[in-house]
């Protein structure tokens, strides 16, 4: 069971300004049923100010929460000032969102942007996002939309950009597109080709290796969120994990250990590192 | 929110320990704390109520006592057995299964394919969940080590033929696994008189509490223990026995096999009536799974438009407790494995809920959902874009790689 705030209660039980709006000055659509939340988003601008708005959401709890609240902050707002609400505005209104969650604060603004680019006539493609290639497949979400979302919201892994964008919550063949991606939004090195190491490892000193590294680096990271992980088997660089605490059964358990676990392996030991869940 | 004002309707999740079956279990947490193994009478006499109960459960299943090995859940009976047969056979490299399977064993199969290199078939079902039974056929081969079919899905009810199945497999000389976790006291079994060679339960499925399950191992079966340790379960899993969760399932296998005429007609009855008038009062709502070859006790129902969660939440501010495909509920992105796998469609497959019933459901219970469903779906398609008569949503979605 998710652990909604009061507001994110309150927002969906009684949503606010729910409907369509018949003579609206503009559209904004984002999302798909396949995706599981869509979001149709009608705003009303007289002389530049947002008058009014309306939503229809098809979505879970915090998606419909989330609608209401963006209508609530964007009315009586310029353009302008619409334009510069983030999803963490949004995510604020509510008191916060369960991290996983959060794609839904990501969602609103992305329709509230699709709105007044439709009003101020630039070319929006509904439904598609045609900025940028896309790097997830599953959910249909660009490169352009992961780098925005890591720099708004300070994101450093996979699973993060999972949670915001739900890019890479499906197949999970695009984690190491999104890895690049969070580099480069960094400001890091953007991914080369993984160089050799310095010097090859003997198998002995990888196994040291990677148990010091998981040991002082991943550790202390996933028992920050209730997590743990313990080391099963090294066998040449195949890394097996168990997945302990609030990991375990996580259904992101997979992008931690892809993601966040062999990441971390990798640069810190051997690039072709692959990690496993036992 | 206590028990006394909840309708709960999600028993396939987990069922309230049975008043007598609490009773049962009790004294084994104070005054007979013994352990069954020491050599006095203390502990011994705890013993001989384990067998009681190991006969309790032999006589719902349908087999014999020395059958039955306890566990601490139908995970680990659904993993023992599996790897049990993979050990006991190392020459075969081919595991059967369907697409369908509860985690325990979709997990494990997908686990034991990335990194111990065995090949495995997930057999595909039907719109309505079911096997084709020649997919099966084609599949078994000489290399198949084991199938592991569950008896009946946790998510639609859907029933598989085992007996059938397990006439198939026998005449092969192939071990057959059945996760029967949600089939146990809602279908009749006779387990020696079928070709099924091991088959789990779990305890809090049939109002035990959580903690504790079984594995039936047909006798003279090749069998290699997963807990290695001391001589418990005559060797075939090591470990102090949880004794008062094994006292308990007994009792609750004794009051299943009481209520396992109720299962298939009081309980049916609800379920029926309930899943008939919800599907007749909503418009746009469907039924997953096939009509008959069913779970008495299980109705999945899909209303289009709409998102899982959000139904579960409103109906949960009325004390009403289901569950959903849906994928927000999880937290994975993706609705179910299980409705995929039929090829439900997505504008339906995000709108599912299942209803589980128990003996426990009244006629009360399923009065109130069936007067509170209607408005909670209607106040959320006022809320939907997608509407009747709307252009039809596009599934544009391609088929990820699992």
């Amino acid at each position: 069971m998710w652990e909604y705030t009061d507001i994110v209660k309150e927002h969906f039980l009684h949503p606010k300004n729910v409907g369509e709006m018949k003579d609206a000055s503009c559209v904004g659509e984002v999302g798909s049923i396949a995706c599981g939340d869509a979001l149709k988003l009608f705003l009303k601008i007289e002389d530049g100010i947002i008058k009014d708005a309306s939503f229809q959401t098809f979505g879970c709890a915090s998606a419909i929460a989330s609608s209401s609240a963006l209508t609530e902050l964007v009315k009586g707002k310029t353009v302008d000032e619409a334009l510069k609400i983030t999803n963490k505005d949004i995510a604020g209104a509510l008191g916060g969102l369960p991290k996983e969650k959060m794609h839904c604060s990501v969602m609103g603004q992305e329709a509230l942007e699709a709105a007044i680019k439709s009003w101020r006539g630039e070319a929006v493609s509904s439904q598609e996002h045609s900025e940028g290639e896309i790097v997830c497949e599953c959910f249909g979400v660009t490169d352009e939309q992961i780098l925005h979302a890591v720099r708004e919201n300070d994101l450093k892994t996979v699973e993060d950009v999972t949670y915001y964008t739900k890019a890479g919550g499906g197949c999970a063949k695009c984690h190491e597109k999104i890895e690049a991606l969070i580099a480069q939004a960094r400001g890091e090195a953007v991914a080369a080709p993984a160089p050799e190491p310095a010097k090859r490892l003997t198998n002995l000193q990888r196994m040291r290796l990677i148990e010091e590294v998981l040991e002082k680096e991943i550790r202390p990271r996933l028992q920050l969120d209730g997590g743990d992980i313990e080391l099963a088997d090294i066998e040449g660089l195949v890394v097996s994990v168990n997945l302990r605490g609030r990991c375990t059964g996580c259904p992101a358990s997979q992008s931690t250990v892809q993601g966040t676990v062999q990441a971390i392996l990798r640069e810190k030991v051997d690039p072709e590192i692959q990690v496993r869940e036992a | 929110m206590s028990a006394q004002n909840i309708v709960y309707l999600d028993n396939n999740a987990t069922t309230r320990v049975a008043p007598e079956v609490l009773t049962a279990m009790l004294p084994f947490f104070s005054e007979r704390y013994g352990n069954p193994s020491s050599m006095h009478t203390f502990g011994g006499s705890v013993g001989r109520e384990m067998r009681e109960a190991r006969e309790s459960l032999a006589e719902l299943l349908g087999c014999g006592a020395d059958e039955i090995v306890f566990t601490s859940c139908g995970t680990e009976s659904d993993n023992t057995a599996i790897r049990s047969a993979l050990t006991a056979q190392p020459e075969k490299r081919h595991i059967i299964t369907t697409r369908v399977e509860h985690p325990a064993v979709l997990s494990l199969c997908k686990f034991l394919e990335r990194s111990q290199g065995y090949r495995v078939t997930y057999l595909g079902v039907d719109a309505e969940g079911r096997l084709d039974m020649q997919e099966l056929t084609d599949s078994l081969s000489d290399d198949t080590a084991i199938v592991s079919i569950m008896w009946a899905n946790n998510e639609t009810g859907v029933i598989f033929p085992i007996e059938q199945i397990a006439e198939l497999t026998r005449s092969r000389g192939i071990m057959l696994h059945t996760d029967a976790v949600q089939a146990v006291g809602k279908i009749p079994m006779r387990l020696s008189e079928t070709g099924v060679d091991m088959l789990s339960l779990s305890g809090h499925k049939l109002h035990a509490p959580k903690g504790v399950g079984a594995l039936y191992v047909r006798r003279k079966l090749p069998y290699r223990p997963y807990l290695i340790g001391g001589h418990q379960e005559h060797g075939k899993r090591a470990g102090t026995e949880n004794t008062t969760g094994i006292i308990a399932l007994g009792a609750a296998a004794k009051a299943a096999q009481a209520h396992l005429p109720g299962e298939n007609t009081t309980v049916r009855a609800l379920r029926d009536r309930l899943e008939n008038a919800l599907l007749a009062s909503v418009t746009d709502s469907r039924l997953n799974g096939h009509a008959i070859e069913r779970l008495p006790n299980t109705s999945n129902i899909s209303f289009k438009y709409i998102e899982g969660e959000a139904i579960l939440l409103l109906l949960d501010q009325l004390g009403i407790a289901a569950s959903s495909g849906s994928a927000c509920t999880s937290g994975s992105l993706e609705p179910s494995h299980v409705l995929r796998a039929m090829g439900v469609p997505f504008t339906y497959a995000h709108g599912s809920i299942r209803f589980s019933l128990s003996r426990y459901t009244t006629d009360a219970d399923v009065d109130y959902v069936i007067k509170n469903v209607p408005q909670i779906i209607e106040t959320l398609r006022t809320i939907s874009p997608y509407k009747q008569g709307t252009l039809e949503p596009l599934d544009p979605k391609r088929e990820c790689g699992s």
